[in-house]
């Protein structure tokens, strides 16, 4: 009997990547938000080079402040997870390995971004 | 199949084969910068973290950042940084289908890394003339 499905349907999803236009589409996404946000982290380390506590704390404690922290932190946290997760693919060949490299890469991915918006909102709210 | 492969197959030829080219450098180095900004994270938690736990944490932080170490750790983020965001600028103009001749694509790598190790300095000089500004 004749496969009724195109070559394509058979072959989707079988590369070793599984997926691939949309991590490409994320990293640059995230890639161009990283500019302009690492861009106010430099200029922001450069402007508290110095300053004391409180001082920090009412500069990144302004309300624009935190809303760049923020989004600077969701972007590059997630272009640092997929960038990874590309060097992994490379250079972990064994499977059981590679599976858990990925994965501990969402963890600390997850941790450092999970530890940083908390802070930055505990910064935010000033208790 | 359970025989091991006895002939002795020609190998495609790897890094040590060719002639390093700038390019070449620069692509590895902004791999590298990416692992080294991933690991520099922990630096940016620490320092957050710190910030809203309050002046005893941060002072421990500041104790570190301070240090000759901390700061070298500082600079090279910077600089990891900063070459990462014009390696990725280049990226934007290649995905664009623009600069693959060979004579841009060496002039963008040269600039990537010139370009990174300027503004780095040009960064600390800021960094230090605002010194205590704020």
């Amino acid at each position: 009997m004749a496969d009724m499905r195109t070559p394509l349907s058979r072959v989707i999803g079988l590369g070793s990547a599984k997926s691939g236009a949309h991590h490409f589409w994320l990293q640059r996404v995230t890639a161009a938000a990283n500019v302009p946000l690492a861009l106010f982290l430099i200029a922001s380390l450069v402007a508290l080079s110095g300053a004391d506590y409180l001082t920090v704390r009412t500069y990144l404690g302004h309300p624009l402040a935190v809303i760049a922290l923020l989004a600077l932190i969701l972007s590059g946290v997630w272009h640092m997870r997929l960038g990874m997760q590309v060097i992994i693919e490379d250079y972990v060949i064994a499977e059981g390995l590679k599976t858990l490299s990925l994965l501990l890469n969402i963890f600390f991915s997850a941790a450092i971004g999970i530890a940083c918006i908390y802070a930055a909102l505990k910064i935010g709210f000033g208790s | 199949m359970a025989e091991p492969r006895q002939a002795a197959r020609p190998l495609s030829p790897h890094l040590q084969i060719y002639r390093l080219t700038v390019t070449m450098v620069m692509s590895i180095v902004h791999r590298i910068t990416g692992a080294g900004l991933y690991a520099g994270t922990l630096l940016l938690a620490w320092w957050l973290v710190a910030l809203a736990s309050g002046p005893e944490a941060y002072a421990v932080f500041e104790g570190f950042i301070g240090s000759w170490f901390g700061r070298l750790v500082l600079f090279g983020y910077t600089w990891a940084l900063i070459h990462h965001m014009l390696g990725g600028i280049r990226h934007f103009v290649w995905d664009f289908g623009k600069g693959f001749e060979i004579g841009t694509a060496n002039l963008m790598a040269w600039g990537t890394i010139l370009g990174s190790v300027a503004l780095t300095v040009l960064v600390w000089i800021a960094g230090y003339a605002m010194m205590g500004a704020l």
